[in-house]
């Protein structure tokens, strides 16, 4: 089952990369960079069932930084829709306010 | 059973995954990330990680979706049915990019299961015993509080900048 593990996850983290690159949409962009953690995630849960108990401590602190960085990323996403009134991010082309 | 279960959540996982990138509104979207972090934590319980499924469920699926959830409806985004898939240049990329990805990563499967890395370490009824002796949350809250514990009080500390930092950023005048 380890196998089919890696594999599903190389899937999600593509998919991830996927929308990524082709959404313009920052949120959904966002939410694309969570699902490559959580592909991340998933590989170090199925490969700390063969090398130890370690893998799983990494998830959690994976996931305690996806919550983090969730809260300022949305942060910034919130504060540059006061400036632009989009999340698009075709119209973010200025690293000042 | 185990390995049905598997396959059952594998496809609802990616399934959902697609969702997420084929979804025109971002609250569909936003909904589809639920479903695919929700079978995740299944595949968590297959592979005797409950806490982590727990966790996943209550702080991913449940805290940070939410959040996400609560800025699309803060920014009023929910009605915006405008397909923005960026084509052109940058599906080509998108498709190189993931493809390149695809035959590097297909490489690494091969034989992924004899490898003989996996001959040094405990293996699964090393840990399916400590489970048993120690409890699903105490196999994982050991090596917590002893071996991490200083990347655990930074963890905390992160949490803190980072509380901060949002609010900082999403204030109208600091």
């Amino acid at each position: 089952m380890l196998t089919e593990a890696l594999v599903v996850s190389a899937l999600l983290f593509l998919i991830g990369t996927f929308g990524v690159l082709v959404r313009r949409n920052a949120i959904i962009m966002f939410l694309c960079i969570e699902l490559q953690l959580n592909a991340a995630n998933l590989s170090f849960v199925a490969l700390s069932r063969h090398l130890g108990i370690d893998g799983q401590v990494f998830v959690f602190f994976v996931m305690t930084v996806a919550a983090a960085e969730a809260a300022v990323g949305l942060a910034i996403i919130i504060s540059i829709f006061r400036h632009y009134q989009t999340v698009n991010v075709d119209n973010f082309n200025l690293l000042k306010w | 059973m185990a390995e049905i279960l598997f396959y059952v959540f594998a496809a609802i996982a990616v399934g959902g995954a697609l969702g997420v990138v084929l979804q025109k509104n971002p609250v569909g979207s936003l909904l589809f990330m639920v479903v695919s972090l929700g079978s995740v934590a299944g595949l968590f319980v297959l592979f005797e990680a409950h806490f982590l499924a727990a966790i996943q469920v209550i702080v991913y699926a449940g805290a940070i979706m939410v959040l996400f959830l609560f800025v699309i409806m803060l920014l009023n985004l929910g009605h915006d049915y405008r397909a923005d898939l960026r084509l052109g240049f940058w599906s080509v990329l998108a498709f190189a990019t993931v493809g390149g990805l695809a035959g590097l990563l297909a490489r690494q499967f091969r034989g992924a299961e004899e490898s003989p890395i996996y001959q040094h370490f405990p293996g699964p009824a090393a840990l399916d015993s400590l489970i048993v002796e120690q409890g699903v949350v105490g196999v994982i809250a050991r090596p917590l509080f002893t071996d991490y514990v200083v990347a655990f009080e930074l963890t905390g500390i992160l949490l803190l900048v980072a509380l901060v930092g949002a609010i900082v950023l999403a204030k109208r005048r600091v």
